[in-house]
């Protein structure tokens, strides 16, 4: 790390730029894939064609896909934005029996499996015909995207002083003005990061969807995995090129802000 | 200027004296419980229950048995994808660390173009679906794919190399999709290190590498645990990767409870297989909790 010799310090470079590479070509191999203007997928493209654009945009199933699941994701990050800093405010703020205990079950589903998720909420979901509804879509993604909301936005509370909310009591606001006008302002960067991250939690989750989908109502995620498995025609490169360009532009955002409301530099955020 | 505000009388929230309720500024703990209530029952009706009935048809279906859990125990077929996917964790893991050290390394560096290029390359990554980075395998790895492409043109090959649906295709892509994870706590950890600690091992004498040996490497230890305990469990549950670019001879735990629920319908089967999943996933993690820094993952602070 600290060599000053020149040539390990290249070879240092050179292993680096290797392991990069490695990370960002089969990232980034969607794009030219997209781009090709024949029927298989050849690397590079033997030339250039937006044709596989077109067939996305002009595919019902694709657009309603995407629809849903763009749907789903506003709705889920809504609820659990506004569930979630609830949450926060009661673990930060407040006292009582086993709230150690009780942040750490709020955590859980960032460790369970999601495909004991999947095949758990699939029993509960079936018999009572939630499976496929958008109602049942929200329910579980807003339990899968909250633990984001609330890492982030119980972090940001944690650097509000109390003084300032109790200041605002003392000067007889009651306790929503306070939150309203005090705490909020002040926490808003980060609520706002945690909707982005609960947006993404929603719209990329793909293994519990995947169970939970309906011939009707399936979710872009379930639509991309069905169409891997049975045909790997270039618009499905088309189509996740999108997304990547969607989905990265709305974490750089999300982390943009995140930085902002935090006064040191960091770094990141799994989907 | 906040330091003044607060009027004497009033402790802030966070005092010793955590057990008094009676401050004026803290919050009464009916409202602590009423803003927690809407996530609280939404997680145990959505999350909780499904997994604990889950779990429960596995022993009390069709009759109160552990027929299932023998069945998982004796039948080879089954131990041999448990064993699998515990040494497809581990390697993933072991791969991971190896590529993530230096990368980590480099980013940690002072800022610079190059290190802010290594973040890129990092976080793109990390943001882009699991789902597309496999298909990204497929593409590359295929009968008809771009290595095989390549390989064939350059005439090194005369036909094309079976190299999807193996446990390698597995390994390489897990190794792919997980790699970030392990990146970033080790960055995190090796950021963390002052540098004024390598700088006086060298003042007084050490070479690069036993500045890095005695100092960085010791230091950096608790953001490589934390990696290497994120990527084990997120590998033992991986669901995506496996179904898409394995086989039926790569079979892992969590494919292994999709095929259970999906082809054959056999719930308690899969609610057996899951308790298995979980207790592996929690047991682990609740092991070394210390030295899991979800935070440090999500919140870098």
């Amino acid at each position: 790390m600290t060599s000053r010799a020149p040539a390990g310090e290249w070879v240092f470079r050179a292993v680096c730029a290797i392991i990069l590479f490695f990370l960002l070509f089969p990232t980034l191999l969607v794009v030219p894939m997209s781009l090709s203007p024949s029927d298989y997928l050849k690397f590079p493209p033997a030339g250039l064609s937006l044709r596989w654009y077109e067939a996305y945009l002009s595919d019902p199933d694709w657009l309603d896909a995407t629809l849903f699941s763009v749907q789903i994701a506003a709705i889920t990050t809504v609820v659990s934005t506004v569930i979630g800093t609830m949450a926060s405010m009661a673990l930060v703020r407040g006292r009582f029996l086993g709230r150690e205990f009780v942040s750490a079950l709020l955590l859980a589903p960032l460790i369970v499996p999601h495909i004991v998720v999947a095949i758990a909420v699939y029993l509960q979901f079936a018999p009572l015909g939630l499976t496929g509804t958008r109602l049942g879509f929200v329910l579980v993604h807003t339990a899968l995207a909250v633990p984001y909301v609330v890492l982030v936005v119980s972090a940001a509370l944690q650097r509000v002083p109390p003084s300032l909310e109790m200041a605002g009591l003392n000067l007889g606001a009651g306790r929503f003005r306070c939150f309203l006008e005090v705490t909020l302002p002040l926490a808003a960067p980060a609520i706002l990061a945690g909707a982005l991250f609960a947006f993404l939690a929603s719209f990329d989750e793909t293994v519990v969807s995947f169970f939970i989908s309906g011939v009707e109502h399936k979710t872009v995620t379930r639509k991309l995995m069905e169409d891997i498995e049975f045909n790997l025609s270039p618009v499905i490169a088309a189509a996740s090129t999108i997304f990547v360009v969607a989905t990265v532009g709305l974490m750089w955002l999300g982390d943009a802000v995140k930085n902002l409301a935090n006064r040191r530099p960091q770094a990141a955020t799994p989907p | 200027m906040s330091a003044t505000v607060a009027a004497p009388g009033l402790a802030p929230a966070r005092t010793a004296n955590a057990g008094a309720t009676s401050h004026r500024g803290q919050m009464p703990t009916w409202l602590a419980l009423a803003l927690l209530a809407p996530l609280a029952l939404l997680l145990a009706w959505v999350f909780f229950l499904p997994i604990v009935r889950l779990l429960l048809t596995s022993i009390t279906e069709p009759t109160l048995n552990i027929a299932n859990y023998r069945r998982l125990l004796s039948e080879p077929r089954y131990a041999e994808v448990i064993f699998r996917t515990l040494w497809i964790a581990l390697l993933a893991t072991i791969a991971t660390l190896t590529l993530a050290y230096p990368v980590a390394v480099l980013m940690a560096r002072p800022r610079s173009w190059v290190s802010n290029v290594a973040a890129v390359c990092v976080m793109v990554p990390l943001w882009t679906s699991v789902l597309i980075r496999s298909y990204a395998w497929i593409i590359l790895l295929d009968r008809n794919g771009i290595i095989n492409q390549w390989l064939s043109a350059a005439g090194l090959i005369q036909q094309p190399l079976t190299m999807l649906y193996t446990s390698g295709a597995v390994l390489m892509a897990m190794t792919h999709v997980l790699l970030p994870f392990m990146i970033l706590p080790v960055f995190s950890a090796l950021r963390s290190i002052s540098p004024d600690l390598p700088r006086a091992a060298r003042n007084l004498g050490a070479g690069p590498v036993r500045v890095f040996f005695s100092v960085t490497l010791p230091l950096s230890l608790p953001g490589v645990f934390a990696g290497c305990l994120i990527v084990f469990v997120m590998s033992l549950g991986f669901y995506i990767t496996p179904a898409l670019v394995g086989g039926p001879r790569t079979l892992m735990i969590a494919t292994l409870i999709g095929q259970q629920a999906t082809e054959l319908l056999n719930w308690p089967f899969a609610g057996a297989i899951a308790f298995v999943l979980l207790a592996l996933s929690l047991g682990i993690t609740a092991c070394f909790k210390r030295l899991l820094q979800l935070d440090k993952v999500v919140a870098h602070d």
